[in-house]
C-alpha cells in the first residue's frame, strides 16, 4: 500500500499562489530492470495518474511514464480564492487509487 | 627480414579487427535500447496533433551534471498570465536519449495561479530534454536543455 505525504499550506489569502508539494512511497518499477539472479525482466508497475482537486474541481494534473523516479515527488502552484478542501489521488496501473485531504482556510 | 614482414602485418590484422569489433559494440549499443531523436519526434508530433513550436516562454531546470540518473530534479516554469482565456494547457517532457522518450505530462487550468511543476526523473544517459508548452489559445512553445549524466538510471 503506497503511503502519501501532502505539505499543502492550512491559510492563505485570497489572491495568494500557493506552492503544493506531494511525495508518495512507490517503487515505479519501469519494466526494464533485471533480477540480477534469474535474468528475468521484473513487470513494470507504476503509478501513471496523478490528480490534485479543489473542492471537487481538478486544478492539477499529470501523467507518469516509466522514466518518473521511485517514490515519485510532485509539486505545482495553486491560486487561493476562497476556502475549501483539496483532495489529491494518485492512479495506480493496476486500478490501486491512494488519496489524500487537506483544508484550506481563506482569509 | 621475413620475420619481420610477418609481424607488421600481423599488427595491422590486429588493429583492423578490433577496430571492427568495437563499431559493432557502439552499432550494437545505440540500437538496443535506447529511443533515437526520431522516436522522441514522433511521440512530440503525436502530443502537439504536428503543431509547430516555437522556442521560447518555456524554462526547464536540470542540473548541469545529475550524478544518478536514477532522480534527477527537474523543473518547469511557463510565462503565462494564467487567466481564464490565457493560460497554459499542457507541459510536456521528453527525454531524447532515454529507452522510452516520455517522461510525464503536466495539465494546468487558471485555478493553477502559475504554470510551474517539479518531479524526479530517470534518465538513462548524458542527452538533451525537450520541453513542450501547449497554450490555451493553440500556441506550442518549446526548449531544449542538456544533462550530463554520471550514471544511467534505467536499470540494465
Amino acid at each position: 500500500m503506497a503511503k502519501a505525504r501532502v505539505k499543502a499550506p492550512k491559510k492563505a489569502k485570497a489572491g495568494d499562489i500557493v506552492t503544493i508539494k506531494t511525495l508518495i512511497t512507490h517503487k515505479m518499477e519501469s519494466g526494464r530492470r533485471k533480477n540480477k539472479k534469474t535474468g528475468e525482466v521484473i513487470p513494470r508497475h507504476i503509478i501513471d495518474k496523478f490528480t490534485a482537486k479543489f473542492n471537487g474541481e481538478t486544478f492539477f494534473s499529470s501523467d507518469w511514464h516509466g522514466a518518473i523516479s521511485a517514490n515519485p515527488y510532485m509539486s505545482f502552484s495553486f491560486k487561493a480564492s476562497k476556502s475549501g478542501e483539496f483532495e489529491f489521488i494518485w492512479h495506480d496501473e493496476k486500478g490501486e487509487i491512494t488519496s489524500k485531504k487537506s483544508k484550506l482556510v481563506v482569509a | 627480414m621475413t620475420k619481420m614482414k610477418v609481424e607488421v602485418l600481423d599488427r595491422r590484422q590486429f588493429v583492423v579487427a578490433s577496430g571492427a569489433g568495437a563499431a559493432a559494440i557502439i552499432a550494437g549499443f545505440s540500437s538496443a535500447a535506447n529511443a533515437t531523436p526520431e522516436k522522441a519526434a514522433e511521440w512530440i508530433k503525436k502530443l502537439t496533433n504536428g503543431a509547430k513550436a516555437t522556442e521560447g516562454k518555456i524554462k526547464v531546470d536540470l542540473p548541469e551534471i545529475a550524478e544518478n540518473g536514477n532522480t534527477v530534479p527537474i523543473k518547469v516554469s511557463v510565462e503565462s498570465p494564467m487567466t481564464a482565456d490565457n493560460y497554459v494547457k499542457a507541459v510536456h517532457l521528453i527525454a531524447e536519449g532515454n529507452p522510452a522518450p516520455e517522461l510525464c505530462s503536466f495539465y494546468f487550468t487558471p485555478m493553477s495561479g502559475k504554470a510551474n511543476a517539479a518531479t524526479r526523473v530517470r534518465l538513462a544517459r548524458t542527452q538533451k530534454v525537450i520541453g513542450i508548452a501547449v497554450m490555451s489559445d493553440g500556441k506550442v512553445y518549446m526548449s531544449q536543455t542538456q544533462v550530463k549524466v554520471t550514471i544511467g538510471g534505467c536499470g540494465g
